[in-house]
């Protein structure tokens, strides 16, 4: 079983999803063809083991995000298996692959074995779900859920240049107003909720977050009823984020809202409340006020990071 | 202008999801809802429809219980409720080929959908069916405009958002914006009720739906956590950071 690759990039370099899509594929003995859009990052994809060979796709619809164009243009170059990050732009030709290919599409896989069957969750991590796939399919893996690839290889690199048409144009860029980082794309991520008291009080969180890199999040509650933006939005409505570390602090644990970071590595949730639901998807828990446990928490990481 | 929403009914966020015999147990559901990121796509066919003038199509492909749905669309002003039974269809790539033959039988100009269901979490729909009838497809939208012949919308990109313009056959798969969703009226609820809903099975779109290759062994419970540690006190901060650094080695 060989899969067909494509590569997810930064720009400049790959998105780390990639070294775990090819990570995936290598576990079930695959050496894989890796298709990088836009010719961008083909000598990197080159040294990852498990790559048989790296497809440098240029054509001049890449320098526009359109999933129809970008699905046009890579669809005849990909085998029957094909593998692809569960990131929006991921998922989107993915889609438009399986559906030119009369195929099916698996979104969202957080485990593959032969056969194929993988598993994947469902209701937002509610509940998971078993499936086997036979014959040809598009595949999309949750990032993080794998391991990644080793980079020691050297395979030959091809450059097909195939484009489509293009059919979004850009009429405006607008710019983010704030530089912090995205909760999807963070290794630490730092949550409040309603039991912050109020949407001010979050600039102790954002002290927190600038100290270890992190990314600020935030309950529905608080998104809803206090006006915190919507891309800091973590559960079942919001985002599904799955860091290394999950700080909850004053989040309930409401179930919309473990549905989006239950599949956190760890969990450290601080509540006042001992019975919070919050505690029980939590590997560490402190019974705690905010006011009480965040100036204590900032001290003690500014002293590891020192 | 024809409108086309496509809609699925879902357990309600907050209803709590049970498995029997290795299945989700759809009967123990509490609450089944719009799915959410469906009702922005709604709310925005709705302004779409005020601002031309159009008339609005809601689809779904589901089980008789989605015809409540329907209901609730025709209260805040659906014009034309659409129902395709599933007949126990699971294969997304069957669900997009009923839906796109739907949306080109009623010569729609514009597709609006959520960005995935709340069940199913994929987010396969909207892409799929723009590919099935030959569309452009906008994804992860939070507004659509409708001007001069062109449909202006915004997605989100690397270095913020970004304002994309497109013409034509377009579908528009949204995200929770900042739309603030209407709510029905009475008078919106009394029409409603009164309004058909037209049954449109898979013989009557014209789509064979072959057998599928994806076989569904089990529905599960999510993986059980091992209890965690849990201090009472902000005493214990120190020793939960240095557990992070030397168990969990995460910062």
């Amino acid at each position: 079983m060989n899969f067909t690759i494509i590569a997810e990039t930064n720009g400049d370099s790959l998105h780390p999803t990639t070294y775990q899509l090819i990570g995936a594929a290598a576990s079930m003995g695959s050496n894989s063809t890796v298709i990088c859009p836009n010719g961008e990052c083909a000598s990197e994809a080159a040294k990852i083991n498990g790559v048989e060979k790296v497809i440098s796709a240029t054509g001049d619809c890449f320098s526009v995000f359109d999933g129809g164009a970008w699905a046009s243009a890579l669809s005849s170059m990909c085998g029957k298996m094909i593998l692809i990050s569960a990131s929006p732009n991921g998922r989107e030709i993915g889609s438009r692959i399986a559906a030119k290919k009369g195929i099916p599409i698996i979104q969202d896989v957080v485990s593959m074995t032969e056969g194929i069957t993988v598993s994947r969750p469902i209701y937002s991590g509610k509940a998971m779900e078993s499936l086997t796939i036979s014959g040809s399919a598009v595949i999309s893996l949750r990032p993080n859920a794998f391991e990644a690839a080793l980079a020691e290889n050297d395979a030959p690199i091809n450059i097909i240049d195939q484009s489509a048409d293009v059919r979004i144009s850009i009429q405006e860029a607008i710019n983010k107003a704030s530089e912090r980082l995205d909760v999807t794309e963070a290794d630490i991520i730092i949550s409040g909720g309603r039991g912050m008291g109020t949407i001010e009080n979050f600039s102790h969180l954002e002290e927190i977050a600038d100290t270890v890199g992190a990314a600020v999040g935030a309950s529905r509650a608080v998104v809803d009823e206090w006006g915190m933006p919507h891309r800091m939005q973590v559960g079942q409505t919001g985002k599904t984020v799955t860091p290394s570390l999950y700080i909850a602090v004053g989040i309930s644990g409401a179930i919309q809202h473990l549905a989006g970071m239950r599949s956190s590595k760890y969990i450290l949730a601080i509540n006042k409340d001992p019975d919070a639901p919050i505690f029980g998807v939590a590997d560490y828990g402190i019974v705690a006020t905010w006011e009480d446990a965040i100036p204590a928490l900032k001290s003690a990481l500014s002293d590891l990071q020192s | 202008m024809n409108i086309a929403v496509l809609l699925k009914q879902v357990p309600d966020t907050t209803a709590k999801i049970t498995i029997s015999d290795g299945k989700v147990d759809e009967s123990s559901v509490s609450k089944w809802s719009m799915s959410p990121y469906d009702e922005y796509a709604l709310e925005s066919g709705l302004q779409l429809k005020d601002a031309t003038g159009g008339k609005l199509i809601a689809i779904t492909c589901g089980p008789e219980r989605a015809k409540k749905m329907l209901t609730d669309a025709a209260a805040v002003g659906a014009d034309t409720l659409i129902h395709i039974p599933d007949d126990g269809v699971t294969d997304s790539t069957h669900v997009q080929k009923l839906l796109a033959a739907a949306v080109m039988r009623f010569e729609s100009n514009v597709v609006l959908c959520g960005k995935q269901a709340a069940d199913t979490n994929g987010g396969s729909t909207g892409p799929g069916v723009a590919e099935l009838i030959d569309a452009v497809c906008v994804t992860l939208v939070s507004e659509v405009n409708f001007l001069e012949g062109d449909f202006t919308t915004i997605r989100p990109s690397n270095s913020g958002s970004e304002k994309v313009i497109v013409n034509g056959l377009s579908v528009f798969a949204f995200d929770k914006g900042s739309l603030e969703l209407r709510r029905p009226n009475v008078r919106g609820i009394m029409m409603a009720k009164k309004k058909p809903i037209e049954s449109i099975t898979s013989s009557d779109l014209g789509v064979d739906l072959d057998s599928s290759n994806v076989i569904m062994n089990s529905q599960t419970p999510p993986p059980e956590k091992p209890a965690g540690q849990k201090f009472e006190g902000a005493e214990y901060v120190n020793e939960v950071v240095s557990r992070l650094r030397n168990e969990a080695n995460v910062i």
